[in-house]
């Protein structure tokens, strides 16, 4: 039986060590700001600790475990109590924490200081994707898992950086100090950022800071880091380090971009082109719930296929969106579904609403524009 | 006091002429070894299924992308394996050995109130049917963890309704149970035992009797708040209406800390009842041992937030919880310290209680050391809610209260059947679950450490050999428990006909009654010196 246990721990262990070969991550991550750098070296020194008194206490452990039996005859010895032993064993102990939390503290200190900031940005957790808004910048954007569904239903072949990876990054310039406030729309989130050193987590109704230094250009990774239900693992966190330039000129796109999609909140749009815009945002926001077909996951996510909201009349005989209607369902949310009102622009709302009211099995044969969205607002 | 015991020594004349049979036997049972066998078989069935949620979670995570169970089914699974495991195996399992043993080690012929002790043991039974059933319900069963954080938790189904109402069960169950056990405890000791003689584990229960009469309500108080946000429109956990998400996590990990020394304390008894019987010496440091086990008790109260590190705490909040979290890590050494100096120049025999308690007192150690590296504050902003957390608490809970347990079981089985177990069986369970745990916890160390989140149904690729080796140990692990069935079913069936003494080594009262031990014992207390 024992040969047979040291052949299986030997199989064991040639597969961690094959893994550990493969570069496989087997500690915290790089780090890129002071914090994270402190953090490592904090984690090893107490990790080097820990080792040191594990091999001796073992040690002794198992030579008495050697030497101490029966079989080899040894007689059992009468002592139950040795004071000065027991004291020795209580305070050097004591002391080597107090050698770890001076180091600690320190670190405590520096993590909590968000005064002199460089710039904000304001994050704000939803179920299931990450808004960021550049304060006093304009700049405003939602931030989408782009791992795809076939990816993850193994029907395509998976990327680098498989779940990973996302539709709009955050964007930081190198050697500024980062302040983000955190908060969430809906439940807890967290957002975290191993190379950073950073995890906060969002809560709704609260407003939370945090910082971080990036001083190296480059593109780092997290993810949401608090239960925040069924696709709590698909919302990552994606930030890129960028020079200064760099940054400045993506600031600038991001504010034309954000000037063209409002124009076209002006025009008249016809029915085949809000359809079709309806579904790239449907896609994008919608389907994680309703799913692509408009099925939903009854009784949490309700379907739209032949649902009685998304059949029914949006306006009034005055006018006004009707309460409980499919415009005010998705301007306001009720219960888990959220609200879309600050996360898309009127041209979305209007071509997701006509949609939705002309797809996924409905074909009520209305058209909702975009400026009667912005007048509803 | 003096009175109780008295009407109930009648009760046992009384019951000792007729006591009912066949199914009524164990339905209206007030013998505390009947119920203790309860306790124990309902702990054992809840541990199997929990453990079969378990390798559905980790045949979701053999490989990267979905293949068996979607997203919301996943939460459901890690959410009611650890409230099965939590509050159906582990915590019923060492009220079954406080059923058998107290009573036994202190030479008092049953607990001091049987009625309510066949009361605190029926009231499992709904409250399982309300967990297990509740995957039946529209929605599925509670998906948003074992720790039931609003808002999420007020966004569910039913399910949660049922999972909180069940609780609310156990914790009545809880608290009675403790009641009975402390009464038992001061009032019916055999004349000539005091306090500083009684067995370490009888020590351990009536702490974690203290500790589970000032938790459990706690947490029924924080699971009420949640049912009246539900239904009744309160708003003590959402912002919108001025309470506070965070608040709710206070109040539960109030509870929630002193809960897991509740799981462990009585492991600790089992671990120093054990390694004296099994190295012919007597327990090292038996006083320290008291005052250590009273001092994690004490400071269990004032460390809840270690599990809050990253909710942003102002700094003298962070500061206090972690230096309280790793005080409380020096009692707690003691006792690895303790349990060494008892081996050391003793006479050491290897049967299987002895190798469950060595691997404890080694693996728990591991967990011990992880829980300082979570307790030091800014290495935990990177592991809170990674999987190196569930390592750490795998180590604790699994290698430290549940393999107690299964040495426990060992340990005593002869007395309770009057049969030896299955040494070579015995030997075969413990070398399986040993190996198999730790290739299924020690990798998520690593991949916790490397940022892998916790309750995800998919990760990304990096993490993927990792999971596969964990995957492999949890199958086996899981497999290797029905071993363990089949040697306790071998052990109840026949097998070598134990002596009173059973042990060697072993020194106390229950081992100076006849193996089994009969229906009723020490009807005329026992001297001790
Ligand atoms: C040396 C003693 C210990 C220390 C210093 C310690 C410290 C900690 C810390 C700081 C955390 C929070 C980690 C995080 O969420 O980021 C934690 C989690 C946990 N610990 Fe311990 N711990 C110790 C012993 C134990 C014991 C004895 C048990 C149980 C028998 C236990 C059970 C748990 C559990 C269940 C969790 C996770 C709960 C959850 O989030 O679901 N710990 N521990
Ligand atoms: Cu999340
Ligand atoms: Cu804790």
């Amino acid at each position: 039986m024992n040969k047979k246990a040291i052949y299986f721990l030997g199989m064991v262990l040639s597969m961690v060590a094959g893994s550990a070969q493969a570069a496989y991550a087997l500690n915290l991550h790089a780090p890129v700001t002071e914090i994270a750098r402190q953090i490592y070296d904090l984690h090893m020194l107490i990790v080097y600790i820990c080792l040191g008194i594990f091999v001796v206490v073992f040690s002794i452990m198992f030579y008495s475990l050697y030497k101490h039996r029966k079989s080899v005859g040894h007689q059992a010895a009468k002592f139950h109590e040795h004071h000065v032993l027991e004291i020795v064993w209580t305070i050097i102990p004591a002391l080597i924490l107090l050698a770890i939390a001076f180091p600690a503290t320190k670190t405590i200190f520096a993590m909590k200081d968000t005064t002199a900031a460089d710039m904000s940005v304001k994050v704000t957790g939803h179920q299931w994707k990450w808004e960021y808004e550049y304060l006093d910048k304009d700049v405003k954007f939602i931030s989408n898992l782009s791992t795809t569904e076939d990816q993850i239903n193994n029907r395509a072949e998976k990327g680098e950086n498989y779940l990973l990876e996302v539709d709009n990054p955050m964007v930081v310039p190198v050697g500024k100090k980062v302040r983000l406030v955190l908060t969430a729309e809906d439940v807890i989130h967290s957002w975290s950022v191993p190379s950073f050193g950073v995890k906060q987590d969002a809560i709704p109704g609260f407003i939370k800071e945090t910082w971080f230094r990036a001083d190296k250009p480059g593109t780092y990774r997290g993810q949401c880091s608090e239960l925040c239900g069924k696709n709590h693992g698909f919302m990552p966190i994606v930030v890129e380090a960028v020079t200064e330039d760099k940054y400045n000129e993506w600031i600038a796109s991001k504010q034309e971009a954000a000037k063209t999609a409002n124009a076209g909140a002006d025009k008249v749009w016809t029915k085949e082109d809000l359809i079709a815009n309806g579904k790239t945002v449907y896609e994008k926001n919608c389907a994680v719930c309703h799913q692509a077909s408009g099925a939903g996951l009854p009784p949490a996510f309700p379907a739209l296929t032949g649902s009685k909201i998304a059949n029914a009349p949006i306006f009034g005989a005055d006018g006004k969106y009707l309460k409980d209607g499919h415009l005010d369902r998705v301007l306001n949310g009720v219960r888990v579904m959220p609200s879309w009102k600050a996360l898309l622009n009127d041209v979305e709302i209007a071509s997701v609403i006509t949609y939705e009211r002309n797809a996924l099995g409905n074909s009520v044969g209305d058209v909702l524009q975009p400026a009667q969205v912005k007048s509803a607002r | 006091m003096s009175t109780t015991t008295a009407t109930h020594h009648d009760d046992h004349a009384h019951d000792s002429h007729g006591h009912p049979t066949g199914l009524m036997r164990w339905v209206k049972s007030t013998n505390h070894k009947d119920i203790g066998t309860m306790y124990l078989w309902f702990s054992f069935t809840m541990f199997l299924f929990a453990g079969a949620l378990a390798m559905l979670i980790r045949l979701e995570l053999f490989q990267p992308g979905l293949q068996f169970v979607q997203p919301e089914t996943f939460n459901q699974l890690t959410t009611l394996h650890g409230l099965i495991m939590i509050f159906g195996a582990i915590m019923p399992a060492f009220v079954g050995f406080a059923n058998w043993q107290v009573p036994l080690m202190i030479g008092a012929p049953d607990m001091a109130f049987p009625r309510l002790n066949n009361m605190s043991f029926w009231l499992l039974i709904p409250a399982a049917i309300l967990l297990l059933s509740s995957f039946f319900v529209p929605g599925g069963a509670a998906a948003g963890g074992w720790t039931m954080y609003p808002p999420l938790s007020v966004q569910g189904g039913m399910s949660v309704d049922m999972s909180v109402f069940a609780l609310h069960i156990l914790g009545v169950s809880s608290i009675v149970g403790s009641i009975n056990i402390i009464t038992t405890i001061f009032n019916m000791r055999a004349p000539g035992m005091t306090l500083m003689k009684m067995p370490m584990f009888v020590w351990t229960w009536l702490i974690t009797a203290y500790l589970l009469i000032a938790a459990m309500p706690v947490l029924a108080g924080a699971l009420t708040m949640l049912i009246t946000d539900r239904h009744f429109g309160t708003h003590f956990f959402n912002a919108a209406g001025g309470g506070d998400p965070v608040l709710f996590q206070h109040v539960f990990w109030f509870f929630g800390h002193p809960e897991v020394y509740i799981m462990i304390l009585p492991a600790f008894g089992i671990l120093s009842t054990i390694i004296p019987t099994f190295a012919r010496k007597p327990l090292f440091g038996y006083a320290s041992m008291v005052y250590a086990t009273a001092a994690i008790a004490v400071l269990s109260f004032v460390v809840w937030a270690h599990h809050m590190f990253t909710t942003g705490m102002p700094v003298a909040g962070q500061l206090f919880f972690m230096y309280s979290t790793m005080l409380i890590s020096v009692p707690t050494g003691v006792k690895v310290f303790n349990w060494l100096a008892t081996m050391w120049k003793g006479s050491m025999t290897f049967e299987t209680p002895m190798l469950f308690a060595v691997a404890v007192v080694f693996l728990f150690t591991i967990g011990g050391f992880s829980g300082l590296v979570c307790a030091i504050l800014p290495v935990d902003i990177q592991l809170q809610d990674t999987y190196y957390v569930v390592a750490h608490f795998h180590y604790v809970l699994f290698s430290g209260a549940a393999m107690s347990i299964m040495g426990g079981v060992y340990y005593w089985i002869p007395k309770w059947t009057g049969h030896m177990y299955d040494e070579t069986l015995g030997k075969w369970h413990f070398w399986l679950t040993t190996i198999a745990f730790n290739v299924t916890f020690f990798p998520m160390h690593f991949t916790g450490l490397a940022g892998m989140p916790r309750r995800v149904p998919d990760y990304s690729q990096q993490f993927a050999e990792f999971n596969m080796i964990s995957s492999l140990g949890a199958f086996a692990l899981g497999l290797s428990q029905l071993l363990f069935l089949y040697v306790v079913i071998k052990c109840i069936r026949g097998g070598a006909k134990a002596t009173n003494q059973v042990w060697e080594g072993a020194h106390g009262l229950e081992w100076t009654v006849a193996s089994p031990a009969p229906f009723h014992t020490f009807e005329t207390p026992p001297l001790v010196k």
